[in-house]
Protein backbone atom coordinates (compact mmCIF):
# COMPACT_ATOMS: atom_id res chain seq x y z
CA UNK A 1 0.00 0.00 0.00
CA UNK A 2 0.95 3.56 -0.27
CA UNK A 3 1.02 3.97 3.06
CA UNK A 4 4.45 2.63 3.95
CA UNK A 5 5.89 5.09 1.37
CA UNK A 6 4.22 7.89 3.56
CA UNK A 7 7.01 9.09 6.33
CA UNK A 8 6.64 7.14 9.73
CA UNK A 9 6.21 10.82 11.54
CA UNK A 10 4.45 13.85 9.95
CA UNK A 11 4.10 17.31 11.40
CA UNK A 12 2.33 19.30 9.40
CA UNK A 13 1.71 23.47 9.94
CA UNK A 14 1.04 23.02 13.89
CA UNK A 15 0.74 25.97 16.11
CA UNK A 16 0.11 25.51 19.60
CA UNK A 17 -0.15 27.49 23.04
CA UNK A 18 0.27 26.99 26.53
CA UNK A 19 -2.80 27.64 28.82
CA UNK A 20 -4.23 29.31 25.76
CA UNK A 21 -2.83 32.43 25.28
CA UNK A 22 1.20 31.71 24.91
CA UNK A 23 2.05 31.13 21.68
CA UNK A 24 5.01 28.80 21.87
CA UNK A 25 4.26 27.61 18.13
CA UNK A 26 3.32 29.01 14.87
CA UNK A 27 3.31 26.35 12.02
CA UNK A 28 5.82 23.79 11.89
CA UNK A 29 6.22 21.16 9.51
CA UNK A 30 8.97 18.58 9.70
CA UNK A 31 8.80 14.94 8.45
CA UNK A 32 11.14 12.15 9.66
CA UNK A 33 10.93 9.09 7.59
CA UNK A 34 12.03 5.31 8.31
CA UNK A 35 15.38 5.17 8.75
CA UNK A 36 16.09 7.99 9.39
CA UNK A 37 17.53 10.31 11.58
CA UNK A 38 16.30 13.78 11.72
CA UNK A 39 17.01 16.70 14.06
CA UNK A 40 15.25 19.89 14.96
CA UNK A 41 17.26 22.93 15.86
CA UNK A 42 16.92 26.39 17.18
CA UNK A 43 17.91 28.12 19.90
CA UNK A 44 16.79 28.73 23.15
CA UNK A 45 13.25 29.06 23.40
CA UNK A 46 12.44 28.24 19.53
CA UNK A 47 9.61 25.60 20.24
CA UNK A 48 11.69 22.54 20.04
CA UNK A 49 10.49 20.90 23.20
CA UNK A 50 7.30 22.45 22.86
CA UNK A 51 6.86 20.73 19.23
CA UNK A 52 8.33 17.18 21.03
CA UNK A 53 5.58 16.90 23.36
CA UNK A 54 3.16 17.97 20.93
CA UNK A 55 3.82 14.78 18.71
CA UNK A 56 3.87 12.70 22.04
CA UNK A 57 0.62 14.53 23.02
CA UNK A 58 2.09 15.39 26.07
CA UNK A 59 1.03 18.69 25.88
CA UNK A 60 -2.13 18.54 27.49
CA UNK A 61 -0.41 17.12 31.00
CA UNK A 62 1.66 20.55 30.87
CA UNK A 63 -1.31 22.86 30.07
CA UNK A 64 -0.62 23.10 26.69
CA UNK A 65 -2.99 23.06 23.74
CA UNK A 66 -2.52 22.66 19.86
CA UNK A 67 -4.75 24.94 18.29
CA UNK A 68 -4.23 24.35 14.30
CA UNK A 69 -1.92 21.59 12.03
CA UNK A 70 -1.86 17.77 12.45
CA UNK A 71 0.24 15.42 13.53
CA UNK A 72 0.57 11.86 12.43
CA UNK A 73 2.47 8.75 13.74
CA UNK A 74 2.36 5.65 11.35
CA UNK A 75 -0.80 7.23 9.63
CA UNK A 76 -2.80 7.84 13.09
CA UNK A 77 -3.91 11.04 14.61
CA UNK A 78 -1.38 11.54 17.76
CA UNK A 79 -3.67 14.09 19.31
CA UNK A 80 -6.26 11.62 19.56
CA UNK A 81 -3.81 8.80 20.76
CA UNK A 82 -2.79 8.09 24.58
CA UNK A 83 0.43 8.88 25.53
CA UNK A 84 0.88 5.31 26.40
CA UNK A 85 -0.80 4.16 23.16
CA UNK A 86 1.76 6.03 21.62
CA UNK A 87 4.36 4.39 22.98
CA UNK A 88 2.51 1.16 22.56
CA UNK A 89 2.56 2.04 18.76
CA UNK A 90 6.42 2.23 19.11
CA UNK A 91 6.54 6.16 19.35
CA UNK A 92 9.04 7.06 22.41
CA UNK A 93 10.38 10.15 23.64
CA UNK A 94 13.47 10.70 25.86
CA UNK A 95 12.72 14.02 27.64
CA UNK A 96 13.86 17.19 27.91
CA UNK A 97 16.68 17.07 31.36
CA UNK A 98 16.50 13.20 31.44
CA UNK A 99 13.69 12.82 33.65
CA UNK A 100 14.79 9.82 35.34
CA UNK A 101 12.89 8.17 37.92
CA UNK A 102 15.66 9.18 40.58
CA UNK A 103 14.52 7.28 43.71
CA UNK A 104 14.37 4.33 41.41
CA UNK A 105 17.49 2.08 40.66
CA UNK A 106 18.97 2.00 36.75
CA UNK A 107 17.75 -1.16 36.60
CA UNK A 108 14.18 -0.45 38.05
CA UNK A 109 14.37 2.51 35.59
CA UNK A 110 15.27 0.40 32.65
CA UNK A 111 12.46 -1.80 33.66
CA UNK A 112 9.67 0.94 33.89
CA UNK A 113 9.97 1.17 29.88
CA UNK A 114 9.52 -2.76 29.54
CA UNK A 115 6.39 -2.07 31.72
CA UNK A 116 5.03 0.84 29.43
CA UNK A 117 4.94 -1.06 26.43
CA UNK A 118 3.36 -4.16 28.96
CA UNK A 119 6.11 -6.76 28.30
CA UNK A 120 5.94 -9.85 29.34
CA UNK A 121 8.85 -10.97 31.81
CA UNK A 122 10.96 -12.74 29.70
CA UNK A 123 11.14 -10.46 27.39
CA UNK A 124 11.94 -7.73 29.61
CA UNK A 125 14.78 -9.70 30.55
CA UNK A 126 15.49 -10.15 27.32
CA UNK A 127 15.59 -6.73 26.34
CA UNK A 128 17.81 -5.64 29.73
CA UNK A 129 20.77 -7.73 28.51
CA UNK A 130 20.44 -5.67 25.29
CA UNK A 131 20.36 -2.42 27.00
CA UNK A 132 23.74 -3.52 28.95
CA UNK A 133 25.10 -4.28 25.82
CA UNK A 134 25.02 -1.32 24.44
CA UNK A 135 25.55 0.34 27.45
CA UNK A 136 28.21 -1.28 29.59
CA UNK A 137 28.24 1.27 32.08
CA UNK A 138 24.72 0.98 33.07
CA UNK A 139 25.11 -2.66 33.91
CA UNK A 140 27.71 -1.55 36.55
CA UNK A 141 25.59 0.74 37.63
CA UNK A 142 22.44 -1.07 37.75
CA UNK A 143 21.47 -1.20 41.22
CA UNK A 144 22.71 2.55 41.75
CA UNK A 145 19.86 4.81 42.08
CA UNK A 146 19.51 6.88 39.24
CA UNK A 147 19.70 9.56 41.07
CA UNK A 148 22.75 9.03 41.95
CA UNK A 149 24.96 8.80 39.11
CA UNK A 150 26.42 11.24 37.03
CA UNK A 151 25.15 13.33 34.04
CA UNK A 152 25.74 11.01 31.87
CA UNK A 153 24.60 7.97 33.01
CA UNK A 154 21.22 9.69 33.97
CA UNK A 155 20.82 10.13 30.15
CA UNK A 156 21.91 6.69 29.20
CA UNK A 157 19.36 5.57 31.62
CA UNK A 158 16.85 7.70 30.08
CA UNK A 159 17.86 6.48 26.70
CA UNK A 160 18.06 3.00 27.64
CA UNK A 161 14.58 2.82 29.69
CA UNK A 162 12.99 4.43 25.78
CA UNK A 163 14.78 1.74 23.85
CA UNK A 164 12.80 -1.06 26.53
CA UNK A 165 9.53 -0.09 24.75
CA UNK A 166 10.73 -1.57 21.48
CA UNK A 167 10.43 2.13 20.03
CA UNK A 168 10.26 2.66 16.24
CA UNK A 169 10.65 6.07 15.96
CA UNK A 170 12.89 7.56 18.99
CA UNK A 171 12.50 11.12 19.69
CA UNK A 172 15.28 12.92 22.40
CA UNK A 173 15.10 16.38 23.57
CA UNK A 174 18.41 17.80 24.19
CA UNK A 175 20.56 14.40 24.99
CA UNK A 176 23.53 16.62 25.03
CA UNK A 177 22.21 19.19 27.64
CA UNK A 178 25.24 19.59 30.77
CA UNK A 179 26.98 16.68 29.17
CA UNK A 180 31.02 16.95 28.65
CA UNK A 181 31.60 16.75 24.53
CA UNK A 182 33.38 13.23 25.14
CA UNK A 183 30.07 12.09 26.42
CA UNK A 184 28.49 13.74 23.93
CA UNK A 185 29.91 11.92 21.19
CA UNK A 186 30.03 8.34 22.97
CA UNK A 187 25.47 8.93 23.06
CA UNK A 188 25.56 9.94 19.95
CA UNK A 189 27.65 7.49 18.09
CA UNK A 190 25.34 4.95 19.65
CA UNK A 191 22.48 6.28 18.69
CA UNK A 192 24.39 6.16 14.77
CA UNK A 193 25.02 2.77 15.67
CA UNK A 194 20.93 1.80 16.61
CA UNK A 195 19.97 3.57 13.68
CA UNK A 196 22.59 1.77 11.41
CA UNK A 197 21.86 -1.42 12.73
CA UNK A 198 18.46 -1.54 13.42
CA UNK A 199 16.68 0.77 11.17
CA UNK A 200 15.35 2.57 13.98
CA UNK A 201 14.11 5.75 13.28
CA UNK A 202 15.33 8.94 15.54
CA UNK A 203 14.15 12.89 16.14
CA UNK A 204 16.52 14.84 17.96
CA UNK A 205 15.83 17.98 19.29
CA UNK A 206 19.54 20.08 19.82
CA UNK A 207 20.77 23.74 20.17
CA UNK A 208 24.12 21.78 19.86
CA UNK A 209 23.69 22.42 15.89
CA UNK A 210 27.68 20.79 15.47
CA UNK A 211 26.76 17.31 17.10
CA UNK A 212 23.23 17.00 15.50
CA UNK A 213 24.36 18.30 11.99
CA UNK A 214 27.39 15.68 12.26
CA UNK A 215 24.79 12.85 13.20
CA UNK A 216 21.54 13.47 11.51
CA UNK A 217 20.57 12.96 7.93
CA UNK A 218 17.97 15.82 7.63
CA UNK A 219 17.40 18.73 10.09
CA UNK A 220 14.71 21.27 10.67
CA UNK A 221 15.53 24.90 11.84
CA UNK A 222 12.86 26.30 14.48
CA UNK A 223 12.78 30.30 14.97
CA UNK A 224 10.41 31.73 16.89
CA UNK A 225 7.76 28.61 16.76
CA UNK A 226 8.29 28.46 13.20
CA UNK A 227 9.80 25.91 10.53
CA UNK A 228 11.92 28.39 8.94
CA UNK A 229 14.35 25.38 6.94
CA UNK A 230 14.18 22.13 6.33
CA UNK A 231 17.40 20.55 4.38
CA UNK A 232 19.94 17.65 4.37
CA UNK A 233 22.48 17.93 6.70
CA UNK A 234 24.61 17.65 4.47
CA UNK A 235 23.56 21.06 2.52
CA UNK A 236 23.44 22.73 6.22
CA UNK A 237 26.64 22.02 6.72
CA UNK A 238 28.23 23.61 3.57
CA UNK A 239 25.22 26.19 4.23
CA UNK A 240 24.67 29.25 2.53
CA UNK A 241 24.71 32.40 4.36
CA UNK A 242 20.99 31.40 5.15
CA UNK A 243 21.99 28.87 6.92
CA UNK A 244 24.60 30.06 8.91
CA UNK A 245 22.11 33.07 9.90
CA UNK A 246 19.70 30.12 11.30
CA UNK A 247 22.34 28.35 13.09
CA UNK A 248 24.08 31.20 15.10
CA UNK A 249 25.76 33.14 12.90
CA UNK A 250 24.04 36.07 12.47
CA UNK A 251 25.00 37.75 8.43
CA UNK A 252 21.64 37.85 6.80
CA UNK A 253 18.80 39.65 7.60
CA UNK A 254 15.63 38.05 8.51
CA UNK A 255 13.65 39.14 5.81
CA UNK A 256 15.80 37.05 3.27
CA UNK A 257 15.04 33.98 4.82
CA UNK A 258 12.37 31.72 3.01
CA UNK A 259 9.84 29.99 4.83
CA UNK A 260 10.88 26.39 5.19
CA UNK A 261 9.68 23.81 2.22
CA UNK A 262 6.58 21.46 2.55
CA UNK A 263 7.58 17.69 3.22
CA UNK A 264 3.94 17.27 3.53
CA UNK A 265 1.57 17.18 0.41
CA UNK A 266 0.77 13.62 1.79
CA UNK A 267 -0.54 14.74 4.65
CA UNK A 268 -3.43 15.63 4.51
CA UNK B 1 8.86 10.53 96.67
CA UNK B 2 11.38 7.29 95.91
CA UNK B 3 12.83 8.48 92.36
CA UNK B 4 11.37 7.87 89.65
CA UNK B 5 9.02 4.82 88.79
CA UNK B 6 10.65 3.31 85.50
CA UNK B 7 8.07 0.19 85.08
CA UNK B 8 4.79 2.60 85.50
CA UNK B 9 6.95 4.84 82.32
CA UNK B 10 7.70 1.84 80.33
CA UNK B 11 3.97 1.01 80.94
CA UNK B 12 2.55 4.21 79.80
CA UNK B 13 5.63 4.54 76.94
CA UNK B 14 4.52 0.99 75.30
CA UNK B 15 0.37 2.02 75.29
CA UNK B 16 1.50 5.29 73.43
CA UNK B 17 3.48 3.51 70.97
CA UNK B 18 1.07 0.66 70.57
CA UNK B 19 -2.20 3.21 70.00
CA UNK B 20 0.56 5.09 67.85
CA UNK B 21 0.47 1.99 65.42
CA UNK B 22 -3.00 3.47 64.66
CA UNK B 23 -2.98 6.62 63.81
CA UNK B 24 0.28 5.30 61.02
CA UNK B 25 -1.99 3.30 59.72
CA UNK B 26 -4.73 6.39 58.92
CA UNK B 27 -1.40 8.39 58.41
CA UNK B 28 0.07 5.77 55.64
CA UNK B 29 -3.87 5.72 53.48
CA UNK B 30 -3.04 9.73 53.20
CA UNK B 31 0.76 9.18 52.01
CA UNK B 32 -0.27 6.57 49.40
CA UNK B 33 -2.20 8.64 47.67
CA UNK B 34 -0.40 12.07 48.23
CA UNK B 35 2.74 10.59 46.65
CA UNK B 36 1.38 9.38 43.47
CA UNK B 37 -1.34 11.66 42.53
CA UNK B 38 -0.45 14.60 44.91
CA UNK B 39 -3.80 14.75 46.11
CA UNK B 40 -4.14 15.36 50.16
CA UNK B 41 -7.49 13.25 50.42
CA UNK B 42 -9.38 14.31 53.44
CA UNK B 43 -11.77 12.03 52.76
CA UNK B 44 -9.01 9.10 54.47
CA UNK B 45 -11.46 9.59 57.18
CA UNK B 46 -14.69 8.86 55.78
CA UNK B 47 -13.00 5.68 53.77
CA UNK B 48 -12.30 4.86 57.29
CA UNK B 49 -15.52 4.93 59.07
CA UNK B 50 -17.29 3.53 55.43
CA UNK B 51 -15.02 0.48 55.69
CA UNK B 52 -15.96 -0.05 59.24
CA UNK B 53 -19.32 0.86 58.90
CA UNK B 54 -20.26 -1.82 56.10
CA UNK B 55 -18.33 -4.78 57.67
CA UNK B 56 -20.05 -4.57 61.16
CA UNK B 57 -23.43 -4.15 59.35
CA UNK B 58 -22.71 -6.95 56.97
CA UNK B 59 -21.68 -8.94 60.34
CA UNK B 60 -24.72 -7.75 62.15
CA UNK B 61 -27.22 -9.65 59.43
CA UNK B 62 -25.12 -12.93 59.88
CA UNK B 63 -22.31 -12.52 57.19
CA UNK B 64 -19.19 -14.98 58.38
CA UNK B 65 -16.78 -12.55 59.10
CA UNK B 66 -14.27 -13.67 56.64
CA UNK B 67 -16.65 -13.65 54.18
CA UNK B 68 -17.54 -9.51 54.97
CA UNK B 69 -14.14 -8.73 54.99
CA UNK B 70 -13.73 -9.65 51.49
CA UNK B 71 -17.25 -7.85 51.03
CA UNK B 72 -16.28 -4.72 52.31
CA UNK B 73 -12.75 -4.95 51.08
CA UNK B 74 -14.41 -5.20 46.88
CA UNK B 75 -17.00 -2.40 48.31
CA UNK B 76 -13.15 -0.32 48.80
CA UNK B 77 -11.99 -1.41 46.05
CA UNK B 78 -15.11 -0.22 43.58
CA UNK B 79 -15.27 3.27 45.76
CA UNK B 80 -11.55 3.86 45.42
CA UNK B 81 -11.98 3.48 41.44
CA UNK B 82 -15.01 5.13 41.53
CA UNK B 83 -13.35 8.19 42.63
CA UNK B 84 -10.09 8.23 40.84
CA UNK B 85 -12.72 8.16 37.76
CA UNK B 86 -15.74 9.93 38.97
CA UNK B 87 -13.94 12.91 40.61
CA UNK B 88 -10.73 13.01 40.48
CA UNK B 89 -10.23 12.49 36.76
CA UNK B 90 -11.83 15.23 35.51
CA UNK B 91 -10.05 17.45 37.74
CA UNK B 92 -6.65 16.70 36.28
CA UNK B 93 -4.54 19.63 36.25
CA UNK B 94 -6.37 21.26 38.35
CA UNK B 95 -4.67 23.29 41.82
CA UNK B 96 -3.84 21.12 44.89
CA UNK B 97 -6.49 23.34 46.70
CA UNK B 98 -9.32 22.14 44.24
CA UNK B 99 -8.19 18.80 44.80
CA UNK B 100 -8.44 18.70 48.82
CA UNK B 101 -11.86 20.22 48.45
CA UNK B 102 -13.02 17.84 46.24
CA UNK B 103 -11.79 15.26 48.24
CA UNK B 104 -13.67 17.03 51.79
CA UNK B 105 -17.08 17.01 49.95
CA UNK B 106 -16.08 13.61 48.91
CA UNK B 107 -15.84 13.10 52.73
CA UNK B 108 -19.78 14.05 53.33
CA UNK B 109 -20.97 12.21 50.30
CA UNK B 110 -19.24 8.87 51.40
CA UNK B 111 -20.33 9.83 55.25
CA UNK B 112 -24.03 10.58 54.29
CA UNK B 113 -23.98 7.22 52.21
CA UNK B 114 -22.87 5.81 54.69
CA UNK B 115 -25.64 7.09 57.05
CA UNK B 116 -28.13 6.42 54.85
CA UNK B 117 -27.32 2.84 53.94
CA UNK B 118 -26.13 1.60 57.37
CA UNK B 119 -28.10 4.41 59.56
CA UNK B 120 -26.44 6.55 62.45
CA UNK B 121 -26.69 3.82 65.69
CA UNK B 122 -23.31 3.53 67.19
CA UNK B 123 -22.33 -0.32 66.06
CA UNK B 124 -19.72 -2.56 68.52
CA UNK B 125 -17.62 -3.97 66.43
CA UNK B 126 -16.11 -7.34 68.65
CA UNK B 127 -12.83 -8.49 66.22
CA UNK B 128 -12.63 -11.88 69.33
CA UNK B 129 -9.66 -10.11 71.04
CA UNK B 130 -10.07 -9.38 74.43
CA UNK B 131 -8.61 -6.45 76.14
CA UNK B 132 -7.17 -8.17 78.69
CA UNK B 133 -3.83 -6.55 80.33
CA UNK B 134 -0.80 -9.20 80.06
CA UNK B 135 2.00 -8.69 82.10
CA UNK B 136 5.83 -8.71 80.91
CA UNK B 137 8.78 -8.30 83.16
CA UNK B 138 6.26 -6.26 85.56
CA UNK B 139 4.99 -3.90 82.69
CA UNK B 140 1.12 -4.37 81.91
CA UNK B 141 0.82 -4.70 78.13
CA UNK B 142 -3.07 -4.45 76.56
CA UNK B 143 -3.73 -7.31 74.48
CA UNK B 144 -5.75 -5.06 72.22
CA UNK B 145 -3.09 -3.02 71.41
CA UNK B 146 -0.97 -6.06 70.88
CA UNK B 147 -2.78 -7.36 68.51
CA UNK B 148 -4.05 -4.39 66.51
CA UNK B 149 -0.13 -3.58 65.99
CA UNK B 150 0.65 -6.23 65.02
CA UNK B 151 -1.99 -6.51 62.12
CA UNK B 152 -0.88 -2.92 61.24
CA UNK B 153 2.87 -4.49 61.40
CA UNK B 154 1.80 -6.90 58.90
CA UNK B 155 -0.24 -4.70 56.61
CA UNK B 156 2.47 -2.63 56.52
CA UNK B 157 5.22 -5.55 55.69
CA UNK B 158 2.39 -6.71 52.98
CA UNK B 159 2.38 -3.06 51.60
CA UNK B 160 6.51 -3.08 51.63
CA UNK B 161 6.67 -5.99 49.43
CA UNK B 162 3.81 -5.50 47.02
CA UNK B 163 5.73 -1.94 46.51
CA UNK B 164 9.21 -3.10 46.21
CA UNK B 165 8.40 -6.72 43.89
CA UNK B 166 5.52 -6.39 41.57
CA UNK B 167 5.50 -4.56 38.63
CA UNK B 168 2.40 -2.01 39.91
CA UNK B 169 4.54 -1.58 43.04
CA UNK B 170 7.05 -0.55 40.86
CA UNK B 171 4.92 1.67 38.38
CA UNK B 172 3.32 3.34 41.46
CA UNK B 173 7.07 4.11 42.80
CA UNK B 174 7.62 5.83 39.49
CA UNK B 175 4.73 7.43 39.20
CA UNK B 176 4.88 9.10 42.97
CA UNK B 177 8.74 9.38 41.66
CA UNK B 178 8.30 11.53 38.23
CA UNK B 179 4.57 11.61 37.27
CA UNK B 180 5.31 13.35 33.82
CA UNK B 181 8.29 10.58 32.88
CA UNK B 182 6.08 8.01 34.10
CA UNK B 183 3.84 9.59 31.57
CA UNK B 184 6.45 9.32 28.89
CA UNK B 185 7.34 5.97 29.89
CA UNK B 186 3.90 5.25 28.94
CA UNK B 187 2.09 3.99 32.25
CA UNK B 188 -1.44 4.15 32.92
CA UNK B 189 -1.56 6.84 35.60
CA UNK B 190 -5.08 6.87 35.38
CA UNK B 191 -4.83 2.93 36.20
CA UNK B 192 -2.28 3.45 38.66
CA UNK B 193 -4.15 6.09 40.88
CA UNK B 194 -7.20 3.48 40.70
CA UNK B 195 -5.23 0.92 42.49
CA UNK B 196 -3.63 3.18 44.74
CA UNK B 197 -6.98 4.37 45.98
CA UNK B 198 -8.10 0.44 45.92
CA UNK B 199 -5.08 -0.01 48.34
CA UNK B 200 -5.84 2.98 50.09
CA UNK B 201 -9.17 1.66 50.65
CA UNK B 202 -7.37 -1.43 52.04
CA UNK B 203 -5.49 0.40 54.46
CA UNK B 204 -8.55 2.46 55.46
CA UNK B 205 -10.58 -1.07 56.20
CA UNK B 206 -8.01 -2.71 58.66
CA UNK B 207 -7.51 0.92 60.07
CA UNK B 208 -11.29 1.17 60.64
CA UNK B 209 -11.63 -2.62 61.65
CA UNK B 210 -8.88 -1.90 64.44
CA UNK B 211 -10.14 2.03 66.26
CA UNK B 212 -13.64 0.59 65.36
CA UNK B 213 -13.30 -2.29 67.33
CA UNK B 214 -11.91 0.16 70.31
CA UNK B 215 -14.22 2.99 70.00
CA UNK B 216 -17.03 1.58 68.87
CA UNK B 217 -18.41 1.85 65.39
CA UNK B 218 -19.84 5.62 64.92
CA UNK B 219 -19.88 8.73 62.95
CA UNK B 220 -17.34 10.42 65.30
CA UNK B 221 -14.97 7.79 63.76
CA UNK B 222 -13.97 9.80 60.37
CA UNK B 223 -12.37 12.23 63.05
CA UNK B 224 -9.69 9.92 63.33
CA UNK B 225 -8.38 11.80 60.52
CA UNK B 226 -7.50 14.32 62.52
CA UNK B 227 -5.86 12.81 64.24
CA UNK B 228 -3.14 11.74 60.78
CA UNK B 229 -2.88 15.21 59.97
CA UNK B 230 -0.49 15.95 63.10
CA UNK B 231 0.92 12.32 62.10
CA UNK B 232 1.96 13.70 58.99
CA UNK B 233 3.36 16.84 59.74
CA UNK B 234 5.79 15.48 61.86
CA UNK B 235 6.47 12.42 59.42
CA UNK B 236 6.46 14.42 55.83
CA UNK B 237 2.96 14.07 53.70
CA UNK B 238 4.79 11.95 51.24
CA UNK B 239 6.94 9.24 53.45
CA UNK B 240 5.76 6.37 54.38
CA UNK B 241 8.47 5.24 57.33
CA UNK B 242 7.77 9.11 57.93
CA UNK B 243 3.66 7.69 58.81
CA UNK B 244 5.07 4.99 61.04
CA UNK B 245 7.45 6.76 63.01
CA UNK B 246 5.43 10.04 63.28
CA UNK B 247 2.62 7.82 64.19
CA UNK B 248 4.49 6.33 67.07
CA UNK B 249 6.30 9.48 68.51
CA UNK B 250 2.84 11.17 68.57
CA UNK B 251 1.82 8.17 69.94
CA UNK B 252 4.07 7.92 72.46
CA UNK B 253 4.45 11.51 73.49
CA UNK B 254 0.65 12.70 74.13
CA UNK B 255 0.43 9.57 75.84
CA UNK B 256 3.28 10.60 78.55
CA UNK B 257 2.23 14.24 78.08
CA UNK B 258 -1.26 12.93 79.70
CA UNK B 259 0.14 11.22 82.36
CA UNK B 260 3.33 13.37 83.44
CA UNK B 261 1.97 16.90 82.66
CA UNK B 262 -1.50 16.80 81.88
CA UNK B 263 -2.66 17.61 85.55
CA UNK B 264 -0.81 20.85 84.71
CA UNK B 265 -3.33 21.30 82.23
CA UNK B 266 -5.87 20.01 84.28
CA UNK B 267 -6.63 17.10 81.71
CA UNK B 268 -7.22 16.30 78.71
CA UNK B 269 -3.98 17.08 76.57
CA UNK B 270 -4.51 14.05 74.33
CA UNK B 271 -7.09 15.79 72.64
CA UNK B 272 -4.55 18.61 71.25
CA UNK B 273 -1.10 18.07 72.44
CA UNK B 274 -0.19 15.83 69.42
CA UNK B 275 -1.11 19.60 67.37
CA UNK B 276 1.63 21.35 69.75
CA UNK B 277 4.36 18.75 68.83
CA UNK B 278 2.83 18.64 65.28
CA UNK B 279 3.04 23.22 65.35
CA UNK B 280 6.78 22.71 66.80
CA UNK B 281 8.12 20.28 64.90
CA UNK B 282 6.52 22.57 61.59
CA UNK B 283 9.27 25.79 62.59
CA UNK B 284 12.10 23.38 63.08
CA UNK B 285 11.43 21.15 59.83
CA UNK B 286 8.68 22.40 57.90
CA UNK B 287 9.05 19.10 55.29
CA UNK B 288 9.06 16.25 57.89
CA UNK B 289 11.47 13.82 59.25
CA UNK B 290 11.38 12.06 55.93
CA UNK B 291 9.74 14.52 53.51
CA UNK B 292 11.90 14.62 50.47
CA UNK B 293 14.53 16.62 50.44
CA UNK B 294 14.28 19.03 47.58
CA UNK B 295 17.31 17.40 45.41
CA UNK B 296 18.90 19.62 42.69
CA UNK B 297 17.60 18.53 39.25
CA UNK B 298 20.87 18.40 37.19
N1 LIG C 1 5.00 25.05 30.38
C1 LIG C 1 5.03 26.23 29.70
N2 LIG C 1 4.13 27.20 29.99
C2 LIG C 1 4.13 28.37 29.32
N3 LIG C 1 5.00 28.68 28.34
C3 LIG C 1 5.94 27.78 28.00
C4 LIG C 1 5.99 26.50 28.67
N4 LIG C 1 7.01 25.80 28.13
C5 LIG C 1 7.56 26.59 27.18
N5 LIG C 1 6.92 27.78 27.10
C6 LIG C 1 7.23 28.86 26.14
O1 LIG C 1 7.11 28.36 24.84
C7 LIG C 1 8.18 28.82 24.03
C8 LIG C 1 8.94 27.66 23.45
O2 LIG C 1 9.62 26.98 24.49
P1 LIG C 1 10.30 25.58 24.29
O3 LIG C 1 9.40 24.72 23.48
O4 LIG C 1 10.66 25.08 25.64
O5 LIG C 1 11.60 25.92 23.45
P2 LIG C 1 12.98 25.16 23.31
O6 LIG C 1 12.78 23.76 23.72
O7 LIG C 1 13.34 25.32 21.87
O8 LIG C 1 13.96 25.87 24.19
C9 LIG C 1 9.04 29.71 24.92
O9 LIG C 1 8.67 31.04 24.66
C10 LIG C 1 8.67 29.31 26.29
O10 LIG C 1 8.76 30.40 27.17
MG1 LIG D 1 13.80 22.70 25.11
Amino acid sequence: MAEHDLPLLVVDGVSATYNHAIAALQGVSFAVRRGEIVALLGANGAGKTTALKALSNLLPAERGQITAGSIRFDGRDVTATAPADLVRSGLVQVLEGRHCFRNLTVEENLITGGIGRSARRPEIADDLEKIYLQFPRLKAKRRTLAGLTSGGEQQMTAIGRALMSRPRLLVLDEPSMGLAPLVVRDIFETLRKLNQETGLAILVAEQNSTVALKYAHRATILENGISVLSDSTENLRNGNDVTKFYLGERTVPLAVAKPANQLTEAGT
Amino acid sequence: MSGFDWQFFVEVLIGGLLSGVMYSLVAIGFVLIYKTSGVLNFAQGAMLLFAALTFVSLVERGVPFALALIITFAVMVVIGIAIERVVLRPLTNRSPMTLFMATLGLSYILEGAAQLIWGTQVHGLDLGIDDVPFEVGGVLISQFDLFAAAIAAALVLFLSVFFRYTRVGLAFRAVADDQFAALAVGLRLPRIWATVWAVAGLVALVAGLLWGARLGVQFSLSLVVLKALPVLVLGGFDSIPGAIVGGLLIGATEKLAEVYIGEYFGGGTESWFAYVVALAFLLIRPSGIFGQKLVERV
